[in-house]
């Protein structure tokens, strides 16, 4: 790993850290400080210890069939997150990945009852396709892409904001095979007023009067060539909890227009406006750094699109004890809307300087992009570590949480307090 | 696209594929607490977890919001006369921490 020189914070800073915080004194109080965490810009430090109390004392971890241990946030409609540990590889693994969904009504599709209908206004006919037929009639194609869920690190937001309280693991990054949408739109024959391509999986509402989860995606990105069916995850069938027998695959976007069980698109010619397009998944306009979904810009606010750019620590935590002498390895991950990542940077001295990790192999630019880092501990003290990723696009990491009251796009520099002793 | 046919086979194999998870969810318990049966009728749609996982930090006005949103959003199938006790056994025993 690439070395640079770094300080452990002395006594001035260490009042600075210190500074406001009520009845902490001594340094033995770092935690995995939530005390320590709220001046400093609170919603930056990752620790389990920012996510609301309640949600830390319901949490439990448990394994769905198939599946390993994942963190449990809630049973039904099923929504899981994967622990920090499964973070240490650039590709998740299938049975650690992150398990979400919005409707109770999840069926057990069998490969064998599958099929994916195109219809709508815009195309010259409708069709339809077994999951055999997508395997046999079409290309296959493999594209490594990290989906996340917009509301990734809800939890974290500061002030909290209500929803499913996720940490930092509402995400994952897989080799997902499949088939090109585009492919199977040509087949039904696009109209030349096609404006969006309306997207529904299998899953179903506990109750009829709740809207049905469909989403829409622009006609360009519907197109894209990495835009797939997916049937394969990691080498194996797409799970039963990922979204199988098949899924799309939407390379920078936010999970949610990942279409689960995908079962459904239909072309059409006017904005599809139901809650979950309308009102749901939407930022406040032209705060973040997206693209923007040109047809949904009806209303103040704008849907949530490609995902902005992120890192996350893997190798140390907030709390943790490191023997002086050692080097601190700061390894990690990070990703984009679909850029890529140009370099990550880590700080140990609030900011005032950065210093580059190596970035490990290129996976491709919608992927995790692994760095690494060390860093040398010559005196004994509270060390705040940040992370700071910029893609090539030239975005990067906010210093400040940019609210919104969704809780989405959550991408605060991480600090991680760690104590050499 | 979903008939009611394929709803009702629907419903029937989602219980047959979660009946683990249901088993876990028959464990968790709310506080008790006056209002807390009309509460319990949230488990129409959701498990009783995303409760205690909204919490501590929600006042009055953000569970009246909340509750609101099931009801005219996803259209929960609860009385309009029992939002005022739902309201107030959530903010008595989920709701914010009254600012020190």
């Amino acid at each position: 790993m690439k070395k640079y020189p770094s300080r452990v914070i002395g006594s001035e800073s260490r009042r600075r850290l210190l500074a406001g915080v009520a009845g902490i004194s001594t340094l033995a109080a770092l935690g995995p400080g939530r005390a320590l965490a709220a001046p400093l810009g609170g919603s930056g430090a990752l620790g389990l210890a920012e996510i609301p109390d309640g949600t830390l004392a319901e949490q439990l971890m448990f394994a769905l069939p198939g599946k390993v241990p994942l963190i449990k946030k809630s049973f039904r409609p099923p929504n899981f997150e994967t622990p920090l540990q499964y973070f240490r590889t650039p590709i998740t693994p299938n049975d650690a990945f992150f398990v979400r969904w919005h409707l109770a009504g999840i069926p057990e599709l069998k490969p064998k009852d599958y099929a994916l209908t195109v219809s709508g206004e815009s195309v010259d006919h409708e069709i339809k396709f077994t999951l055999e037929q997508l395997k046999s009639d079409f290309k296959a194609v493999e594209i490594t892409a990290v989906c996340q869920c917009s509301g990734n690190r809800r939890g974290l937001f500061q002030p909290h904001v209500a929803g499913v309280e996720w940490g930092v693991g509402a995400m994952g990054n897989a080799v997902w095979r499949g088939m090109r949408l585009r492919d199977l739109l040509a087949k039904a024959g696009l109209k030349g007023n096609a404006l969006e391509v309306v997207l529904n999986g299998a899953e179903v509402p506990a109750i009829d009067k709740t809207p049905d989860f469909v989403k829409s995606l622009p006609l360009d990105v519907a197109l894209d060539e990495n835009t797939i069916v997916a049937y394969e995850m990691n080498g194996k069938s797409l799970p039963h909890w990922n979204g199988g027998p098949a899924r799309l695959i939407v390379p920078g976007w936010t999970g949610t227009y990942w279409t689960k069980q995908f079962v459904s698109a239909k072309v059409v010619s006017k904005p599809e406006k139901n809650f979950w397009m309308s009102t749901a998944y939407r930022v406040p306009r032209d705060k973040y750094k997206m693209r923007h979904f040109s047809s949904q810009l009806y209303a103040p606010n704008e849907p949530i699109t490609t995902m902005v750019v992120n890192a996350l620590v893997t190798s140390i935590q907030s709390g943790q004890k490191i023997a002086r002498g050692k080097p601190i390895p700061v390894k990690g991950i990070a990703w984009d809307g679909g850029a890529g990542i140009d370099r990550v940077e880590v700080s140990t001295d609030y900011g005032a300087s950065w210093h580059k990790a190596k970035l490990g192999k290129d996976l491709g630019r919608f992927s995790f992009r692994e760095f690494a880092l060390e860093l040398p501990t010559r005196e004994n003290g509270a060390l705040l570590v940040m992370a700071r990723a910029t893609s090539k696009s030239g975005e990067t990491q906010t210093e400040q949480l940019l609210f919104n009251p969704a809780g989405y796009h959550h991408n605060v520099i991480q600090r991680i307090y760690v104590e050499v002793v | 696209m979903k008939t009611m046919a394929m709803r009702a086979v629907l419903a029937a194999l989602l219980f047959a594929a979660a009946v683990g998870a249901v088993a876990q969810e028959d464990k968790i318990v709310l506080k008790d607490g006056p209002g807390k049966d009309k509460a319990m009728q949230c488990i129409a749609c959701h498990s009783m977890d995303y409760i205690p996982m909204n919490s501590r930090f929600l006042n009055k006005a953000g569970w009246t919001a909340e509750v609101n949103k099931m009801i005219k959003v996803f259209g929960a199938p609860i009385p309009e006369s029992d939002v005022a006790a739902i309201v107030a056994y959530l903010t008595q025993n989920y709701g914010a921490e009254p600012a020190k």
